[in-house]
This record gives C-alpha cells, sequence and structure tokens, in this order.
C-alpha cells in the first residue's frame, strides 16, 4: 500500500505510535498537532488521507475537517473517543467519510485506511446513468445536463454503487461493505449521514429525493434511470 | 283540601294542608331535578367532582333553600293558625250577638199561627243577613232535632249555602248542648270552590213553634286569599333568597377558588418544566401568603432542579472527559501492544507469553473500560434513542451469526425460531444488538455443550425475544440478581468466561431506554431464559409480552 498520509493529533505518544504502524505499512506519514497549522500542512503534504483527531488544541477537528472538505474531497478518518450518536452524526456532517473509536486496534484502523485509499486503483472506462445524471466512472466526474457536480470520491463511490445496479435495493449493510470496506457490520449512521450529504448535491429537491431514494425498513436505491 | 277535626266543641282547626301542599310542590321540583341529573348525570359527576366552586355554591344554595323552606312553612302554620283562631273567635261573638239578637225578637213576638210565625221567622232571618252583596256570612235556621212542637216552621238560608252543608256532628252537638255555642271548622261549596267555612250552631225559642237551630257560617275566602297571597310571597322571597344566597357563595367561593385555580394553573406549568412561573401576590391575607408560600417553594424547588442539572452536566461532562482522557494513551498502549505482540515469535518464552497475558488484560481492560463508560452515561441520564424502524428477526439473526465463532469453540448449537412474517418494533437497532449480543454470548458461555434456542414472537402491540440454555440454571431469587453490577453467580467458581459483569446491567438500561422488559428465569440444572419485550411504538407502555417467560406457563 502506497500513499501520504497526514495525523493531525495533539497526542504525541499516540502520533508518533500512529507513525511506527502506518510507516509499517508502506505509507508516508506526516505529523501535525495543532488545529491551527493543520490546514497549512495539507495544503503543503498534499496527502493522500487525512487521520484527524476530533479533539484539538486551537481549531478544533471538527472545523479542520470543514475547512479541509471545503478545499477538498481527500477521504478523512476521523479519530474520537466520543460514541454518542450526536458526537458521530456531527463528525461525519462536518466532511468526515468515516471514524474510528479510540481505543482502537491497529488492524482496524489499517482496514479503514486501506478501504479509503484502495480506490487508486483504476476503473475500467465506464458509463452511467441515473435520473438526468451522467456518471463517468473513470473521469472521476458526475453531471447534470454538461454540468459537473463536485463529489468527494465516497460521495462519487457511494453513486456509483448505487448507479450500476438500479434495480437493487442496498441495505445500510451491504453499502457499508462496498463503500466503506467494512467486513463486518460497522456503523449504520456513516451511510445515513453520507447519503444526506450526497442528495444535498445531487438532487434538485432534496427534501423529494428522486436520484437515491429511500426504500423504508430496507435502505436505498437509485431512482428511475 | 281535607276537612278539620269532626266537629267537638272549640275544636282547633289547622292549615296543615297548605304546608302539605308547600312539600308536595318541593318534592315536585326535587323529583324534576333528579331526572334532569338522570340525563346528564355523567357530565354532571364530573363537573361536581372537578368544580369546587360548583360544589360549594351548590351545597349553598340547597342548605339556604332548605332552612328558607323550614322557615316559611313554620311562619305559614303559625300565621294560618292565628288567621283561623282569629276567624273564630270574632265569628263566635258575632254569631252570640246575633243569636241573642234572634231570641229577643222571637220573645217579644206575639204570633201564633203558623203563617204568622213563618213571616216573623222571615224577618228575623231578614235582620241576621248580611247587607253586603259578597256575604261575609250565611246563615240557616232550622227545626232542631229533638222538636217535638206540632207547629213546623219552613227552614230558611240566608244565601247560597245552606242546611245541606252543616255536618250532623253539629246538629248532634246542638241539640246535645241547646244553651251552648258549638263551633266546628268545615268544608263549603261556594261558587263551584271548596273552601274552609267556620260554622257555628246555637239553638233559639221560636215561642211555641219550639226550639229551632240557628247556624252561622262563616267562610274562609278572605283568610284564604291571604294565605294564598301570604304562599306565593313566602314562595318568591324564598327563591330571591336561594339565588341570592347563591350569588353570594359564587361571588366569595370565586375570590377563595380564582387564586386557588391560578395558583393550580402555574402548579402544572411549573410541573412542565417552566421553571421560571410564580405566582401574582398582593396584600397579606391567607390568599397571598398561599402565593409567597407557593413561590417560596418554587424557588427552592428552581434551584434545586438547577443544581440537580448542574450535576448532572457536572457527570456527563466528568464521563466525557474520563472517556477521552483515558481512550488517548489507552490507544497507544493497544497499537504497541498489538505490535509488540505480533512480534513475540522472536523473543525469548518468558517474554513472548508475556505480551500474550499483556495483550490479553489489555483486550479485559478495554471492554471494561467501555462497559464502565456506558453505564455511568445511564447514570448521567445522557444515553438517548435514535430510533428507527428494526426487524427483530434481522437483528437477533446478525447477532447469533457473529456468535457462531464462539459457539463452535464452545461446541454448543444455536437454533433459531423466527416467525415468517417481519417482527417491527420503533427501537435503537444499536441497543438492542447490544441487548441480544448479550443474551446470545451468555447463553453460549452457560450452556455446557447444550443447544441454545433463540425465538421471536410479536403481537400488534410488542415484540419479544426469548434467549434460553439448558445449562446450569438459577437458583431461586438468582433471575433478579444476574441484573446486578458485577454480580457473579458463584463467587468461588473460577473466573472462565471474559465478560466485564457490567453487561446484563447494561441491557437492563437499554431495555428500559425503550420501555421495554428484560427479565431472567431459571431452574437449577434446568437452564435459564432471559426474555427481551418491547413495545412497537416509542413511548407506548407494555401490558404483556407476546412470549411466556416462564416455559411451564402458556401465556406471559
Amino acid at each position: 500500500m502506497k500513499g501520504r498520509v497526514l495525523v493531525v493529533d495533539d497526542d504525541l505518544a499516540l502520533a508518533e505510535m500512529l507513525g511506527i504502524v502506518l510507516r509499517n505499512e508502506g505509507l508516508e506519514v506526516t505529523h501535525v498537532a495543532e488545529g491551527n497549522s493543520a490546514v497549512a500542512a495539507f495544503r503543503d503534504s498534499r496527502p493522500d488521507l487525512v487521520l484527524l483527531d476530533v479533539m484539538l488544541p486551537g481549531i478544533d477537528g471538527l472545523e479542520v475537517c470543514r475547512r479541509i472538505r471545503a478545499e477538498s474531497g481527500v477521504p478523512i478518518v476521523m479519530l474520537t473517543a466520543k460514541t454518542d450518536t450526536v458526537d458521530v452524526v456531527v463528525g461525519l456532517e462536518s466532511g468526515a467519510d468515516d471514524y474510528v473509536v479510540k481505543p482502537f486496534k491497529p488492524q482496524e484502523l489499517i482496514a479503514r485506511v486501506r478501504a479509503r485509499l484502495r480506490r487508486g486503483d483504476e476503473p475500467e472506462p465506464e458509463r452511467l446513468t441515473i435520473g438526468d445524471l451522467t456518471i463517468d466512472v473513470a473521469g472521476h466526474s458526475v453531471k447534470r445536463a454538461g454540468q459537473p457536480l463536485n463529489l468527494t470520491p465516497l460521495e462519487f463511490d457511494l453513486l456509483v454503487a448505487l448507479a450500476r445496479k438500479p434495480w437493487q435495493v442496498f441495505t445500510r449493510e451491504v453499502l457499508l461493505e462496498q463503500v466503506w470496506g467494512y467486513r463486518h457490520a460497522g456503523d449504520t449512521r456513516l451511510v445515513n449521514v453520507h447519503v444526506q450529504r450526497l442528495r444535498s448535491k445531487v438532487e434538485t429537491d432534496p427534501e423529494r429525493p428522486e436520484i437515491v431514494v429511500t426504500v423504508r425498513g430496507v435502505g436505498y436505491k437509485a431512482g428511475p434511470a | 283540601m281535607p276537612a278539620g277535626p269532626p266537629g267537638a266543641p272549640g275544636t282547633q282547626p289547622t292549615l296543615a294542608g297548605h304546608v302539605h301542599h308547600l312539600r308536595r310542590a318541593i318534592v315536585d321540583v326535587a323529583e324534576r331535578a333528579d331526572a334532569v341529573v338522570g340525563v346528564g348525570a355523567r357530565r354532571l359527576h364530573r363537573a361536581w367532582r372537578q368544580s369546587l366552586q360548583l360544589r360549594v355554591v351548590s351545597t349553598t344554595v340547597l342548605l339556604a333553600s332548605l332552612v328558607v323552606g323550614l322557615l316559611g312553612a313554620y311562619l305559614y302554620n303559625e300565621v294560618s293558625q292565628g288567621l283561623v283562631e282569629q276567624k273564630i273567635t270574632s265569628s263566635q261573638y258575632e254569631a252570640r250577638n246575633l243569636t241573642r239578637e234572634a231570641q229577643d225578637r222571637w220573645d217579644s213576638s206575639a204570633s201564633r199561627t203558623v203563617g204568622e210565625l213563618n213571616i216573623v221567622a222571615g224577618d228575623i232571618m231578614q235582620g241576621l243577613k248580611p247587607s253586603d252583596p259578597a256575604p261575609t256570612r250565611y246563615v240557616v235556621m232550622a227545626r232542631s232535632v229533638d222538636n217535638t212542637s206540632p207547629t213546623v216552621l219552613g227552614t230558611i238560608e240566608s244565601g247560597s249555602v245552606g242546611l245541606s252543608a252543616i255536618r250532623a256532628e253539629l246538629k248532634a252537638a246542638v241539640a246535645a248542648h241547646p244553651k251552648q255555642q258549638q263551633t266546628q271548622v268545615s268544608e263549603v261549596i261556594i261558587g263551584g270552590e271548596r273552601v274552609p267555612a267556620v260554622m257555628i250552631g246555637s239553638q233559639v225559642q221560636a215561642s211555641s213553634a219550639g226550639p229551632y237551630d240557628l247556624y252561622f257560617i262563616y267562610p274562609l275566602q278572605a283568610e284564604q286569599a291571604t294565605m294564598v297571597f301570604i304562599q306565593n310571597a313566602f314562595l318568591v322571597a324564598g327563591l330571591i333568597l336561594a339565588v341570592l344566597v347563591g350569588a353570594v357563595a359564587w361571588v366569595v367561593t370565586r375570590q377563595v377558588v380564582t387564586p386557588v385555580r391560578r395558583a393550580a394553573a402555574v402548579a402544572q406549568r411549573l410541573s412542565s418544566g417552566k421553571l421560571n412561573e410564580r405566582m401574582a401576590s398582593h396584600g397579606e391575607d391567607d390568599l397571598a401568603r398561599l402565593a409567597t408560600s407557593f413561590n417560596e417553594m418554587a424557588d427552592s424547588l428552581q434551584t434545586q432542579i438547577r443544581q440537580l442539572e448542574g450535576l448532572s452536566r457536572v457527570q456527563q461532562r466528568f464521563v466525557s472527559d474520563v472517556s477521552h482522557e483515558l481512550r488517548t494513551p489507552l490507544t497507544t498502549i493497544r497499537m504497541a501492544v498489538d505490535l509488540i505482540h505480533s512480534e513475540r515469535g522472536a523473543f525469548e518464552p518468558s517474554v513472548a507469553r508475556s505480551a500474550e497475558l499483556l495483550q490479553g488484560e489489555l483486550d479485559r481492560f478495554e471492554s471494561l473500560l467501555a462497559d464502565l463508560l456506558e453505564i455511568s452515561r445511564f447514570d448521567a441520564g445522557a444515553a438517548a434513542l435514535d430510533v428507527e424502524s428494526v426487524d427483530l428477526r434481522t437483528t437477533l439473526t446478525k447477532v447469533v451469526e457473529a456468535a457462531r465463532p464462539l459457539a463452535e469453540r464452545r461446541q454448543c448449537e444455536v437454533h433459531l425460531d423466527l416467525p415468517s412474517r417481519p417482527c417491527e418494533a420503533e427501537a435503537d437497532e444499536r441497543r438492542v444488538e447490544r441487548i441480544l449480543r448479550n443474551l446470545v454470548v451468555n447463553a453460549i458461555e452457560h450452556s455446557e455443550g447444550r443447544p441454545v434456542l433463540a425465538t421471536v414472537r410479536c403481537d400488534a402491540d410488542a415484540v419479544a425475544v426469548v434467549v434460553e440454555d439448558h445449562g446450569v440454571g438459577l437458583r431461586a431469587g438468582e433471575a433478579s440478581m444476574v441484573f446486578n453490577r458485577f454480580w457473579r453467580a458463584d463467587p468461588a467458581r473460577a473466573r472462565t468466561t471474559g465478560g466485564t459483569g457490567l453487561g446484563l446491567a447494561i441491557a437492563l438500561e437499554d431495555a428500559r431506554l425503550h420501555n421495554g422488559w428484560l427479565q431472567a428465569w431459571g431452574r437449577p440444572g434446568a437452564g435459564a431464559r432471559f426474555r427481551l419485550s418491547l413495545p412497537r411504538r416509542t413511548g407506548a407502555s407494555l401490558v404483556r409480552s407476546p412470549l411466556p417467560l416462564d416455559p411451564d406457563e402458556d401465556d406471559a
């Protein structure tokens, strides 16, 4: 596995340990200890993935997440000590793709990082349509009437997963496996929050979604092509 | 109207009849009121229970009417008796004078023949007859019962009321005591109306014609009209008085009830969480004191609630801080230990074993910390439901699949008994899954290799899951203790399972958060059953569970 990871964490011991574990996996690791310099460090190092602690001195992790997300779709994995729904949902809504709860096992972290970096493999040229959207899978672009929509890689993957099989209803668990790479049960709130984010970008009226439709009690499916 | 007592001399008449009428009227009104109550009984009953004012006003009006009624009846009785007595006295006096006058004229008459005597009698009677057109008295002259004279004079009547109105008792009494005046109160019919009348009888000697009875009939028409007038006046006055008393009671109770109602409304708002609500308090009377003490109570409640809220916030904050502060170093340790553990092949055997122990205990420590934090979140009231529609069959299947590796290690078969239709409930799937995982893992760990059965059932209001094993079971009294924190079935037994001792306590809290039940049943040697019952809709409360807790019972 190759790639650059930016670790934003104020706990030096943990940051160093993260560095050891990630470098063992062949990743390049840059570390920054506080929120204020995190965005600058992000611009400097142009990482393929950001590991971001929620609690940071200076600007907190959520704000850092928002600022990075404002200028890039780079995968962001949050490190959090809180498991309450509100905390998790707020973290995800600030733009994080995934999160790991402390204390985590190294394999767990690596699995999450790997899942987010895996998309480096070149997909085959493929063109999909869903509703009035055109998706160029290889070119990583979604267009409505020729106008490109700005999706993060995760949102793009989510949309592609649904659009490839518009006849199929996806349960949250299946989406967690296909899009987030969870082998075992993951947190279905991830799916809920990201479907909301995706809808806010691709739906003409997010209140009455037509592209990503909820199937009550089951999950989601792509709207009529 | 019934007649007075029969004509014993000087009989005292009563107008009990009038009172009877009055009573009858009151009873009628009461009966009609009963009917009205019967129609709107439920509504009235509710209003009666709910409104202090209505109760006070109606009780006051009722009591006032009773008092006014009794007083009116007594006064009426007194007045009517007085009137009748007065009438009797004046009538007797007048009758005596007229009788003497008649006797004098008979005595001074020298007529002998029947024709002459009849003329004299007619003259005398003309003198006795009242001159006014609406006669205040009627006079009758009739031959006495014991008259033996051969000369028979005709009976003379002064008006429409004649001899037929005179009762036999009075005639007999006059005959028995010819020297005395006899009085009786009886009824006569004047112009088709029955009117009480005073009848006075005495004897005169009609010269050679012998003794003749002279009767004076004084109808009580004027007195009766007065009594009717008085009765009406009493009724009207009583009604007005009752209404007035009712109005007064209404005004007075309003003064008291209004502040009480205001206090109730304020208390209601207070209890619904608006802690800043206070009562207005003016003056220094009892109601002002009520308002003041009420406000003081609200103040002190508010302070205490604020303090408790503050404490709860501090507690939640503390839990959150501890959580974060502990978890970060623990993550570092976790990663370091895993790194060391994965390299243990290169170590000396004792160091390698130490690395294994370190990792195993770290797992235990982690789950203990996680459970402790979860429990303190419940204790701080910080746990919240994240509700969605959950099919318990899916959740249970997922949990059982995840527990397969453990079941295989324990050589225990896990069977599922699921209905064909979905068993959906509004629940927090993460918590329900945690409860079920706890029950299934517990059952497998205590199964001693015997099969474990997990059943799902639902009805219109509730869903239930029963997980049962056939292991050592629970002794009497242990079924409720299993949910205690850090409780162990047998302290002497070596710890073989990896549980933290908090799993069931957390599961119970999770179930309570759903308004659900989590119950245990067990018998030594027969195994244990754990039943989770949840209402299908959030906020609803459970009445019964679709599955029995005790396997010998058919019903829950």
